[in-house]
């Protein structure tokens, strides 16, 4: 029996696993088919416009400028190592633009967004409220997680653009002020080498990790068990599961890109 | 006229349902009685299909709940949840004429607003609280608030759990003749939980008595005291000692 248990525990896990990926996939697809079905909630769009995308701002531009500051720096002294210090400019702006722009505003949105629509709908449910909107002939898919989704998939590729933008500025911050490149030829090099597959990758990619964000919490927030225990659990593995997530697509899309 | 037939529901191991019967006319009060946890709630939410029930039937007019319009369903219903359950995001007048502010129902906003503020004056409130978050009433203006907003369509089904739990005896009081104004002049068919004998003798014209996941006793209210019934009689006389074991 003791020799049994881990075989039991992974096939149990593996179950498990398979079928909460049933699960995600068709709220998922639930979710997106109640975007293109009326009725519509524009007031409840309006609201999760301005909290996943204006109020997001602050955050994800204050992480883009640190990232692309420390990563200036970063390739400045490895490339000094066999005399190629010239590449900060372009290595920042494909490293920003294609990489760390999208994935870190991506685990930003999750602990920002995902956590907080989580934790609503997770109360929303454990104190009934999930079930009075019900009473009151409107559809949580649609008032709740529709306008969610629909606002993080519009919202997070521009906040990404923006990001991508703010981490070259904080690259070029710490070439020209510490490190003496010339201002203009920074500039010059960084808009010379970028192509426009590079941006598309980025914005798809913040596209994809604002659903997966938005997804997640509501996903896990309609789920929840009973009481504070219940919310607690149904934030943590949203937030969890949708970093993993962000990253495993991340992957799979410079994959995609990549072989572009 | 709402009918169950041999309802049941479990929770994992714990069988909380075990064949409800229940009529309940058109046009009538039907209080239901029983000792906490017995599945009050639970069988109340069977009716409007927030819970799916194992087995059995509900029937409203006749017709299975579960088949057909959901939403021409539900707008006939009116449910006050035993927590309120208000959203808690929106002000207290968009909480009651949350219905008459969007769907098949919509109306004007200023009209909306108007029905809202004259529910909120029949459950007692004063029209300033229209504009608090329900965060910032306390527990019994809450439950008021909640009342308000089951009854702000004129629904023809009106479901309460608990109405008059934490409400002071007067307040009490102008809910219980709330509620049988509504049934007696709306003609509304009216399914109440309550714990309280005094709103049972105000509001009801049957009572049922759930213990065990059945009803052990249902008549007309008149009946109640000359039941015979040991279960109902500890229960009315709100005894420790009996049939129902009190301490397990
Ligand atoms: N969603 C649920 N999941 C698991 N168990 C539940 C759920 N809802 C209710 N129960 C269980 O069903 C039983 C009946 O609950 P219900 O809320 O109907 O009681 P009640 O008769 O309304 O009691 P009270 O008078 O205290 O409100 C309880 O033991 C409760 O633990
Ligand atoms: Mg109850």
């Amino acid at each position: 029996m003791i020799i049994l248990s881990p075989l039991g525990w992974l096939g149990r896990s593996t179950l498990y696993f398979l079928a909460a990926t049933g699960r995600i996939t068709l709220f998922a697809l639930q979710a997106f088919s109640h975007i293109f079905r009326p009725p519509w909630y524009p007031r409840e769009l309006f609201n999760a416009l301005m909290q996943i995308g204006w109020l997001s701002l602050p955050v994800v531009g204050m992480t883009a400028l640190f990232t692309g500051g420390a990563l200036a720096l970063q390739i400045y002294s490895g490339g000094s190592r066999f005399n190629a210090e010239a590449v900060v400019p372009q290595i920042v702006a494909i490293g920003m633009v294609r990489e760390l722009g999208p994935v870190m505003a991506g685990l930003m949105i999750a602990a920002r967004v995902t956590s907080s629509i989580a934790a609503e709908i997770a109360t929303m449910k454990v104190t009934e409220q999930i079930d009075a909107l019900v009473t009151l002939s409107t559809d949580p898919m649609k008032y709740l997680v529709a306008p969610r989704v629909l606002a993080a998939l519009l919202t997070v590729p521009v906040l990404v653009g923006v990001g991508d933008i703010i981490g070259i500025a904080g690259g070029y911050t710490v070439a020209v002020q510490s490190l003496g490149f010339n201002p203009a030829a920074y500039l010059q090099n960084t808009v010379d080498f970028l192509e426009p597959l590079d941006i598309i990758s980025s914005l798809a990619k913040g596209a994809a990790f604002g659903v997966i964000a938005a997804m997640m919490g509501c996903y896990f927030g309609m789920a929840s068990g009973r009481g504070a225990m219940g919310v607690g659990r149904a934030t943590k593995d949203s937030v969890e599961t949708a970093a993993v997530l962000i990253l495993a697509a991340n992957f799979a899309l410079t994959g995609v890109f990549f072989s572009l | 006229m709402i009918r169950m037939e041999n309802v049941t529901k479990s929770f994992g191991q714990k069988h909380v349902l075990r064949g409800l019967d229940l009529e309940i006319p058109r046009g009538t009060s039907m209080v239901i009685i029983g000792g906490s946890g017995t599945g009050k709630s639970v069988a109340l939410k069977c009716v409007l299909g927030l819970i799916q029930p194992d087995s059995g039937k509900i029937l409203v007019d006749g017709k299975d709940a579960r088949g057909g319009d959901r939403d021409a369903f539900l707008a006939r219903f009116g449910m006050l949840f035993q927590g309120g359950a208000l959203f808690d995001s929106l002000p207290v007048w968009q909480n009651v004429a949350f219905r008459l502010l969007r769907g098949r129902l919509k109306r004007p906003q200023a009209e909306a607003r108007e029905i809202a503020v004259d529910k909120l004056r029949r459950v007692g409130l004063t029209p300033d609280v229209a504009d608090l978050l329900p965060a910032e009433l306390s527990g019994g203006m809450q439950k008021r608030v909640g009342l308000a907003r089951a009854i702000a369509a004129d629904p023809e089904i009106i479901f309460f759990d608990e109405p008059t739990t934490g409400l002071d005896p007067i307040m009490s009081g102008v809910i219980n003749d709330l509620i049988r104004e509504i049934v007696v002049e709306m003609g509304a068919t009216a399914m109440t939980i309550t714990h309280d004998m005094t709103s049972v003798r105000a509001i009801a014209d049957n009572v049922a008595m759930l213990h065990d996941g059945v009803i052990q006793w249902t008549g007309p209210v008149a009946d109640m005291d000359a039941s015979g019934d040991p279960y109902l009689e500890q229960f009315i006389h709100g005894r420790a000692e009996g049939p129902i074991e009190a301490v397990r």
